[in-house]
C-alpha cells in the first residue's frame, strides 16, 4: 500500500512524516516523532491511556490513524508545562495531591483534564468523575486524581484548593 | 493490534465521496468517527482494502431546524450533540441518550450517521430514532432517497444502504411541547453496550397517556419498536397493572443473545425493567 505524506502540528511544531494508511497515531507519536510520554494500555478504546489533545477534542490515539490527523493541531503529554517549562496547574495537582501511585495512566489522565477545564473550568466532583470516565486508573481508586483536578481548577481560578469535608 | 493494509481517501464533497465507493464496490468503507470500524479493523474482523474518510466533508456536519424538524449532519459528533443548546431544547431525549454513549474521549469522535448506519444493535441511536420517527437521507453519486429509521434495519449490520449509498442526515420532527421522555439503559460499566435499553417519547392529557412510543436497544439483532406495548398504555394514568402488562408486551418483542451482558432470560427480564422505568420517568417529565 502506498505512504501517505502527512503534516500536523505537534505540540507547537509543525511535524511531518510519511505512513502506511494503517498506521495509529499513538504510534506515530511514539514511534516516529519518539514522544514517549504518550502510552498504549489496552489498545482497545476503553482506558485512555493514548489520549492527546486533537483539535480541541480529546482522543483516544489508538483509535486514531495517523492520516486521520493529517493537517490536525495536537498536544500530548510532553505539552502541557507552562511555556517556561515549569509544571502547569494540572501537573502540579497531580503532584501535590499525590493523583498517581505506577503513573501508567497518568499522561492520559491529564491531557483529558485538561480538556475537561477547557470546557468547564469549574466541574464539581461528579463533573470531574463524568468528565474522566474514559481514562481507567488501576492503583488510586480516583480519589487523588479527582483531588488533583479540583487543585488545578481552584489555581486556575485564582482560588485556593478546600478539600470537601469528610 | 495493527490493522490490514487499506488505501486511504478524503474526498471532500458527498458525490465524490459516493462515486469512490462506488468504483472501489465491497472492498471500500466509509469512515466517520472509526470507533466501531477500526476497533473491527484492529481485530482483524474487518479488512476493507480501502477507507473513504468523511471528514473533509464540510456538508455532513451540523445541527439546523428545518420548520418542526431537526436536521442533524451525519458528521455531527455525539460530543457537538451534547453541545447544542437547540437538542437540549427540542430533542432533550437525544441529549439524554448522547450522554450514555460510550466515554468522553468517544463521544468526541463517534458520530449520529455512524452510529445509526453501522446496524450494531448495540448501538443506542437506532432505537431512539425509530421511536422519535426519525428518517434518514441516503445519497448515491446520482441520486438521493429518505427513508424512515423503523424501515432501515434489516439485521445485525443489515440495513437498507445500497453500494455506493451513504447515509448523510437525519431528520427527526420533533416532539410536541410539553411531551415527557426518557432513555433508561443498564449497562456493565460506563462505555459499555446496552443489557438492555429502552426509549420512551409519550404525552399526558388529564392525567392519561395520549400518545406514546417505545423503542428497544441490544434486544433483538436490530433495533425494535415495542408497538403494543406503546398501544396498552394509552388511556392510561400508567398504574402498576398496566406498566406490567406493557413489560409483558414489550418482552414478546425481545430475542436478546445471550452473551457477556447474561443470559436470555435475564436480559428479557431487565428490558422489561427498562420499559416500565423509562415509561415512569417520561410520565413524570410530562407537561
Amino acid at each position: 500500500m502506498t505512504k501517505t505524506h502527512v503534516k500536523m502540528k505537534v505540540n507547537g511544531a509543525e511535524v511531518e512524516g510519511l505512513v502506511e494508511p494503517r498506521t495509529l497515531l499513538v504510534h506515530f507519536i511514539r514511534e516516529t516523532l519518539q514522544l514517549t510520554g504518550t502510552h498504549i494500555g489496552c489498545e482497545t478504546t476503553h482506558c485512555g491511556a493514548c489520549t492527546v489533545d486533537l483539535d480541541g477534542a480529546s482522543v483516544k490515539s489508538c483509535t486514531v490513524f495517523a492520516v486521520q490527523a493529517n493537517g490536525a493541531d495536537i498536544t500530548t503529554i510532553e505539552g502541557m508545562a507552562n511555556p517556561d517549562g515549569t509544571l502547569s496547574a494540572l501537573q502540579e495537582g497531580f503532584r501535590m495531591m499525590h493523583g498517581l501511585q505506577c503513573g501508567y495512566c497518568t499522561p492520559g489522565m491529564i491531557v483529558r483534564a485538561h480538556r475537561l477545564l477547557q470546557e468547564n473550568p469549574n466541574p464539581d466532583e461528579e463533573e470531574i468523575r463524568f468528565g474522566i470516565s474514559g481514562n481507567l486508573c488501576r492503583c488510586t481508586g480516583y480519589q487523588n486524581i479527582v483531588r488533583a483536578i479540583q487543585y488545578a481548577a481552584a489555581k486556575i481560578n485564582g482560588a485556593q484548593f478546600k478539600e470537601a469535608a469528610e | 493490534m495493527i490493522p490490514g493494509p487499506f488505501d486511504y481517501h478524503r474526498p471532500l464533497s458527498v458525490a465524490e465521496a459516493a462515486r469512490l465507493l462506488l468504483t472501489l464496490g465491497n472492498e471500500a468503507r466509509p469512515l466517520a468517527g472509526g470507533h466501531s470500524l477500526i476497533p473491527m479493523m484492529k481485530l482483524r474482523l474487518a479488512t476493507p482494502e480501502h477507507l473513504v474518510d468523511l471528514q473533509g466533508i464540510e456538508s455532513l456536519r451540523g445541527i439546523r431546524r428545518e420548520n418542526s424538524r431537526i436536521v442533524v449532519g451525519a458528521m455531527t459528533t455525539q460530543h457537538d450533540l451534547l453541545a447544542s443548546n437547540e437538542i437540549a431544547t427540542s430533542l432533550p431525549i437525544l441529549h439524554e441518550t448522547a450522554l450514555l454513549i460510550a466515554d468522553p474521549q468517544v463521544r468526541y469522535k463517534g458520530t449520529i450517521g455512524g452510529n445509526v448506519a453501522n446496524g450494531d444493535p448495540g448501538n443506542d441511536m437506532p432505537a431512539l430514532m425509530m421511536t422519535l420517527g426519525a428518517t434518514y437521507r441516503l445519497e448515491g453519486a446520482a441520486d438521493a432517497r429518505e427513508v424512515p429509521a423503523a424501515e432501515f434495519y434489516q439485521g445485525a449490520y443489515f440495513t437498507a444502504l445500497e453500494p455506493g449509498e451513504i447515509l448523510t442526515s437525519v431528520s427527526i420532527p420533533v416532539p410536541l411541547a410539553g411531551h415527557g421522555y426518557a432513555y433508561e439503559k443498564l449497562k456493565r460499566k460506563v462505555g459499555d453496550y446496552a443489557t438492555a435499553a429502552a426509549a420512551v417519547i409519550l404525552t399526558m392529557a388529564g392525567g392519561k397517556v395520549a400518545s406514546c412510543a417505545i423503542g428497544l436497544t441490544n434486544l433483538s439483532e436490530k433495533p425494535l419498536l415495542a408497538t403494543e406495548a406503546a398501544q396498552a398504555v394509552i388511556g392510561t394514568s400508567l398504574d402498576e397493572a398496566t406498566l406490567k402488562k406493557a413489560a409483558a408486551a414489550a418482552q414478546a418483542k425481545m430475542s436478546p443473545a445471550a452473551d457477556a451482558r447474561g443470559p436470555v432470560e435475564y436480559r428479557k427480564h431487565v428490558g422489561g425493567v427498562m420499559v416500565m422505568r423509562a415509561l415512569q420517568r417520561a410520565a413524570g417529565r410530562a407537561a
